[in-house]
């Protein structure tokens, strides 16, 4: 049998390897993603101060330690029984927004967009942020370079540092923001608006201008009609920092609709022996493999899926692209929500809709008086011993779980990452992939492997996020299965 | 012209934050691509493993390594690099001290397979599966690289030219790095720590400090600490005291403690070994009159181990270089 591999993934962050089975016939017989690299927080983490977590947590994520940092902070809330005062709540979604609009932008610039921008057949050694300004043009990539700067820089000023923040505590926020460092964020706020809105423009010509690319996004090679995740306010409305987490089917209908502390009635992860990433499903409809449609567990938790689970963004600008969206897909509205949209590549203008509405909602809290109060903290009273903290991600809804002993010293963690929550769906697109555009020992092209990338790259997968967790050494095991995949006999040497 | 020099980037067991911190030099960057040839990042590049294979050996002037040693997989990439590259630079606190994930080897193997796979409040596995490093499907075979017993760092593998410290390194730091490299400026002796002061974060710190002594210590969730004096005088663990300096004090500045990012100062190889030195000699062991030697030592250690998690906290960066060996501690 013969065996593509592509190792290591490039332009995504971490580690990664997909493996292509041919037949006889030279068609594929199946693929494998495979995550080869663990880390183990959800064991060292045990025995650590609990007030340690959001600083320890962000270290499974260099790309977005801001959402680590979140969901630990969240969790901590919880954990230690503290409500953090109004002000505190909007400067940690202040910050937050921040690290949407320069994370967004790195993905569409330099990691996911250079497919598009370059086109997915340009030579390897082009398809990278430096190709994208050379055919932008200097300009362009200066802007790029200039909204990631002065996103980070916001973050430092509120977080304490660039990457790796430290400035969450339970009950709220270390330092509360100046007057001047208030108007200072609020004008960062305008440019990234001008920013988003540019960037939408940019994406209209080079995707929605080019027919080729349009049909490359429309075709069923790209499609998945599986369940979608995000996180809703209470009107239902987009939200990054909290809310509740709802789940549509593929049709649209509202499947669950919980509480971060629910999660684990909801959510169930699947193991697998050929690799180090878990898989996780809708407990409810059980794990039935690799498969889309209504009876499967299978979901998306993306910028499409959010921009699918909600009845609409609470900020203008970015609300009427949302609304061309579902309009350019001809979806239409059922019950005030329009029917999902289940093309993957659309991800990424979704991911854009985001980048906008993550601009103006920053410029909404920026101007909110309140956001200068120095009162951000409350000093916890007590040991609640559990708290659970839930945030999206950009790459999808982010879960921490913590459990302490009475003088909050961590006795279990539990951790469900942006990332993870699509593994399951990441793993049936590169095999849509590849056998839509593999067929009788085809020559295989540079161009036709970048195109199984392509599969997952949409879901910008962080595996540095998702190899939080690390084994030890291993048997072999060997499994023999009938044609359905049914495990007949399983051998292990140990 | 001559060619430019090629420069590479590599990330083992790593968050990537090291990458983040390059690509934060945000315009500079546009200069670095002017100078240097870069030829392998995978999160930014689509060059592939088998592309530096094919370079010659030596023919990379200078790569940055961040991340620990934790898979097969990561022991070959810095073997690889190391062939490949004149100068090899532990980039980073995982490279250079192993830094967070090496907190993993407090604990043993089989408790974090039985947590990650087993035994977690989510997971559904009756059937006890675990990952293998060889798994027969039936299209084939399918391979993962083995874990090593431990979290190693890059010069327990392979020799190594500098070490860089941070986590991340801040880009200012990295800047001055670069910049030297392609100014040709002398380089520091082997062995050197590059991109960072050789003092400790106290001295760069803008809090005001008194004679520094401590009754009792606080966790940073319990008290809203005075934001202008000196935090381990009112009782958080700052680690600042036994911390190279170099990324400004940032953590003080909002009112949180050091933790100690930027390893031991220089000259001194075990930062933990250090803290605990350095808070042994600041403790205000109260009225002490009457009491023998013994019975002060006592009362003092008594105070140090009011402090939980010592280990996580005075090692929370360097477990792996440490002295402790990674013993469970």
């Amino acid at each position: 049998m013969k065996r593509i591999s592509i190792n290591p993934i490039t332009r995504l962050e971490g580690h990664g390897t997909i493996e292509i089975l041919l037949d006889e016939q030279g068609n594929v017989a199946n693929t494998y993603f495979q995550v080869p690299e663990l880390r183990g927080f959800e064991q060292f983490c045990v025995a650590r101060r609990a007030e340690d977590m959001p600083e320890i947590t962000s270290r499974i994520c260099g790309v977005c330690p801001e959402a680590h940092h979140m969901a630990a902070v969240k969790a901590l809330d919880k954990l230690f029984a503290v409500e953090p005062p109004s002000a505190a709540k909007k400067l940690r979604e202040l910050f937050y927004m921040a690290f949407f609009v320069t994370d967004h932008t790195t993905h569409f610039y330099a990691l996911g967009g250079p497919d598009f921008i370059l086109g997915p057949d340009a030579p390897p050694a082009e398809r990278n942020i430096l190709g994208v300004v050379r055919k932008v043009g200097l300009e362009i990539g200066k802007q790029v370079m200039e909204c990631r700067a002065r996103n980070h820089h916001v973050i430092e000023m509120l977080g304490g540092r660039a990457i790796h923040p430290t400035a969450g505590v339970p009950g709220g926020w270390s330092k509360s923001l100046s007057e001047e460092a208030g108007a200072e964020v609020q004008a960062i706020a305008e440019k990234n608006i001008e920013f988003a809105l540019f960037t939408l423009q940019l994406f209209d010509k080079l995707v929605l201008g080019n027919s080729a690319y349009l049909d490359l996004v429309t075709s069923e090679v790209y499609l998945h009609r599986t369940y979608s995740m995000g996180t809703v306010d209470e009107n239902n409305r987009l939200n990054f920092y909290d809310g509740k987490i709802r789940v549509v089917d593929p049709d649209g209908h509202e499947f669950l609709k919980y509480d971060a502390s629910e999660y684990a009635s909801h959510i169930a992860e699947r193991v697998e022996p050929w690799t180090y990433l878990k898989f996780p499903y809708l407990k409810k409809l059980g794990w039935k493999g690799f498969t889309d449609g209504s009876e499967s567990g299978v979901y998306a938790a993306t910028p499409l899926a959010r921009l699918n689970v909600c009845d609409g963004l609470t900020t203008s600008r970015a609300q009427e692209h949302f609304e061309r969206f579902y309009q350019t897909f001809g979806s239409r509205k059922v019950n005030g929500r329009f029917q999902p949209v289940h093309y993957r590549l659309a991800t990424h203008w979704a991911r854009l809709i985001e980048l906008l509405y993550a601009a103006e909602r920053m410029k909404e809290l920026a101007m909110d008086p309140e956001i200068t109060s120095p009162e951000v903290r409350n000093i916890p009273q007590r040991v609640a011993g559990e708290g659970i903290g839930c945030v999206e991600a950009p790459r999808g809804t982010l879960t921490h779980h913590y459990v302490t002993d009475e003088n909050a010293i961590l006795k279990r963690v539990n951790l469900v990452v942006g990332t993870t929550n699509n593994y399951a769906a990441m793993s049936m697109s590169i095999k849509r992939v590849a056998e839509k555009l593999i067929h009788g020992h085809a020559v295989i092209e540079e161009g036709l492997l970048n195109r199984v990338e392509m599969a997952f790259r949409l879901y910008d997968p962080c595996l540095s996020c998702a190899t939080h967790s690390l084994p030890g050494s291993m048997p072999l095991i060997v499994n023999i299965r009938n044609l359905r995949g049914e495990v007949l006999k399983s051998l292990r040497r140990d | 012209m001559s060619p430019k020099p090629k420069l590479a980037i590599y990330w083992a067991s790593s968050c990537g934050g090291c990458e983040i911190a390059f690509v934060n030099l945000h315009e500079k960057i546009l200069e670095v691509d002017a100078q240097v040839d870069f030829v392998f990042c995978p999160c930014l590049l689509d060059t592939k493993k088998k592309d530096l294979e094919t370079m010659e050996d030596g023919s990379i002037a200078i790569t940055f390594f961040d991340g620990a040693i934790r898979t097969e997989e990561n022991e070959e990439m810095a073997h690889l690099l190391r062939r490949k590259s004149q100068l090899l630079v532990a980039y980073g606190a995982c490279a250079w001290q192993g830094g967070i994930p090496s907190l993993s080897n407090f604990h043993s193997k089989e408790d974090h397979f039985d947590t990650i796979y087993l035994s977690g409040p989510t997971i559904d596995n009756p059937g006890g599966v675990t990952p293998q490093p060889s798994t027969v499907v039936p299209e084939g075979t399918l391979r993962l690289p083995r874990f090593n017993e431990k979290v190693k760092t890059l010069a327990e593998v392979v020799e190594v030219d500098y070490f860089m410290p941070g986590c991340p390194p801040e880009s200012q730091q990295i800047w001055k790095v670069i910049e030297s490299i392609v100014n040709g400026c002398p380089l520091p002796p082997k062995g050197s720590v590059i991109g960072a002061g050789t003092s400790t974060v106290c001295e760069e710190c803008a809090r005001e400090k008194h004679d520094k002594t401590v009754k009792t210590f606080h966790r940073t969730f319990e008290m809203q600490p005075d934001p202008k004096t000196c935090l381990l005088e009112q009782g958080i663990i700052c680690m600042g005291i036994a911390t190279r300096d170099g990324c400004t004090a940032l953590c003080p500045k909002v009112n949180m403690p050091c933790t100690g990012c930027y390893g031991p100062p220089q000259g001194v190889t075990d930062q933990g070994a250090k803290m605990v030195a350095a808070l042994g000699s600041i403790l205000d062991a109260g009225d002490y009159k009457g009491l023998t030697p013994e019975q002060l030592a006592e009362r003092v250690d008594a105070m140090l181990d009011s402090v939980p998690d010592p280990a996580g906290t005075y090692y929370k960066y360097a477990a792996a270089g440490s002295m402790l060996g990674g013993r469970t501690a």
